[in-house]
């Protein structure tokens, strides 16, 4: 690991051959990490090695190039581990991403392990993805949704938690940093007062994993999800930690090939998590990529990101004015000068509805961005903000 | 400022989403139209009077959101205002093909609904654009009473 002041931050930029684009004939600025990461050349020459040299089914081929994928795959499932200080590699199950991860547990641990009357407590900061899956389960299994309150300044309000977690409470899954407001919540305490009432926890790391160091053995949480794509990773590759006994107590998902011990034309026997979880053939190419994203980070170091990060963000904050034009305008103004963000509800209806904003326009910066590319979102926003004043 | 921005923005949709025409609420509203754009959080509650002959006697709008949905809404019920029922249809027809399409010319009967041509360079930008006109031809197929329309409908489910 690194400190935040040795790293020659515009030599990284170099490593990511699309941050020389030009968007509408201005250099591209992109400031849309938060809804996807770029990928540096790392990940994507690891992508074209395996395709050219590894490429083949995994658990089944009797051949060289399958223990060559095989291998491969499974160590790319040691990186995550380690990347998260999990105890055990069999605790992380691949998935497509965050969504399917929380989808998973809804689906595979909701269906076995909720009942009419049980509570799943949420907060009112989440994500769609952490909150949709609950309410078709809630909608399957007679079970309610209760959820921690926002406060003014963006943080959850806390002193409500001992009152919402109830007995009933089988599950408390709640974000780690929202992806509209930026608030880190603090996950150790947080679990820790889920445990104490019995219930489990879920973090959806989404916009955590790529930007921090996180350590699940720490943060004492039995799941954890988080996508590849939003850390320098290929899209359509992430991952779910779960404590190994809460995995192999949980029936499987889907059905298919690969998650089998036996099967007749009655009945299957199942593999024990991860593979149980895993059926069909899985994004073997993009959990390679994950892992080369992983090496990639790590080379860099997660506190030096955050670090990084947290300059860029503080000095955005420092400059920016109050502006009176629809999220929606300015997004598509900036557009034009080649400054990529996201104008919308950003996947939080709730949450905009909560703060009485239509939506809002994010700049989510990542660690190949600078301050000169905020100095120049700052010129932008001000030719924005007298255009529609 | 790039020439697609001073086509999309041109002065007079600047001005009519600084300064919206019948913006307020119509009291004696023989239809009521809430419409929602919920990708952007745009929201237009659109009243209707029908006169004696069918026509739309009068029409207003509140609501909120980006520029284009504002001025658009606020040049078509300036249009709208007296034409028979077949006539908006017509205007609507040819309002969605001058936003959509690339190759439409502005028919004379839109006027100076024709500046919103350039949103045509935008298509994330169409759905602003369609919110009233969706709401009116919602107002227009059940004459009487009050209804909700998205522009996502096809994804709402019950």
């Amino acid at each position: 690991m690194h400190q935040v002041a040795s790293i020659d931050w515009k030599a990284i930029r170099e490593d990511f051959p699309i941050l020389r684009e030009q968007a509408h004939g201005h250099p591209l600025i992109y400031f849309d990490s938060a809804a996807t990461s770029q990928k540096p050349r790392a990940v994507l020459d690891a992508l074209r090695n395996y395709y050219e040299h590894e490429n083949a089914n995994v658990h089944r081929g009797l051949h060289e190039l399958s223990s060559r994928a095989t291998e491969a795959y499974e160590k790319s499932r040691q990186r995550v581990a380690s990347y998260l200080n999990a105890p055990n590699a069999n605790e992380i199950v691949f998935t497509r991403g965050t969504t399917e991860s929380i989808n998973l547990v809804a689906q595979a641990w909701g269906a076995k392990f909720l009942r009419d009357g049980d509570v799943v407590l949420l907060t009112e900061m989440e994500h769609h993805s952490n909150l949709v899956p609950w309410q078709l389960l809630a909608e399957r299994t007679g079970a309610h949704l209760r959820f921690v309150p926002v406060c003014d300044d963006g943080t959850l309000a806390l002193d409500r938690l001992s009152s919402l977690l109830t007995p009933e409470v089988k599950l408390f899954a709640f974000t780690h940093v929202s992806n509209s407001l930026g608030t880190i919540n603090p996950v150790r305490e947080l679990c820790e007062k889920a445990r104490a009432v019995g219930a489990l926890t879920l973090v959806d790391a989404a916009q955590s994993a790529g930007h921090m160091p996180i350590d699940v053995r720490e943060l004492d949480c039995d799941f954890l999800a988080f996508s590849g794509h939003k850390m320098c990773g290929p899209t359509g590759i992430g991952a779910l930690y779960g404590r190994a006994e809460i995995l192999d107590s949980m029936p499987p998902w889907h059905g298919g090939g690969e998650m089998i011990v036996s099967v007749t034309l009655e009945k299957s026997a199942f593999k024990k998590a991860p593979h149980r979880f895993e059926a069909g053939t899985p994004n073997i190419a993009g959990a390679i990529g994950l892992a080369a994203a992983i090496d990639y980070i790590e080379r860099i170091g997660r506190s030096a990101i955050f670090e990084h990060d947290a300059q860029l963000a503080g000095y955005a904050i420092e400059r920016l004015a109050e502006l009176s034009a629809h999220p929606h305008d300015l997004t598509t103004f900036a557009d034009q000068y080649g400054l990529a963000m996201r104008g919308g509800h950003h996947c939080n209806q709730p949450l905009m509805r909560r703060f009485g904003l239509p939506g809002t326009t994010r700049a989510s910066f990542y660690f190949y961005n600078t301050k000169e590319e905020i100095d120049r979102m700052i010129e932008i926003l001000h030719a924005a903000a007298r255009f529609f004043s | 400022m790039t020439p697609e921005l001073e086509e999309l923005y041109q002065e007079v949709i600047l001005d009519h989403s600084r300064r919206p025409r019948n913006f307020g609420d119509l009291p004696n509203a023989a239809v009521r139209v809430h419409g929602d754009n919920p990708a952007c959080g745009d929201e237009i509650h659109l009243g209707v009077k029908f006169g004696t002959g069918g026509e739309l006697q009068d029409i207003k709008f509140t609501g909120h959101g980006c520029a284009i949905s504002q001025a658009s809404a606020s040049l078509m019920t300036a249009k709208l205002k007296g034409k028979s029922r077949a006539e908006a249809m017509e205007m609507l027809r040819a309002f969605h093909d001058l936003v959509t399409d690339e190759m439409a010319e502005a028919p004379k009967m839109l006027g100076d609904l024709g500046v919103m041509q350039g949103v045509r360079k935008f298509p994330q930008r169409v759905k602003c654009a369609m919110l009233a006109w969706r709401a009116v031809e919602q107002a227009l197929q059940q004459s009487a009473g009050q209804a909700t329309i998205s522009t996502e409908t096809e994804f709402v489910t019950s």
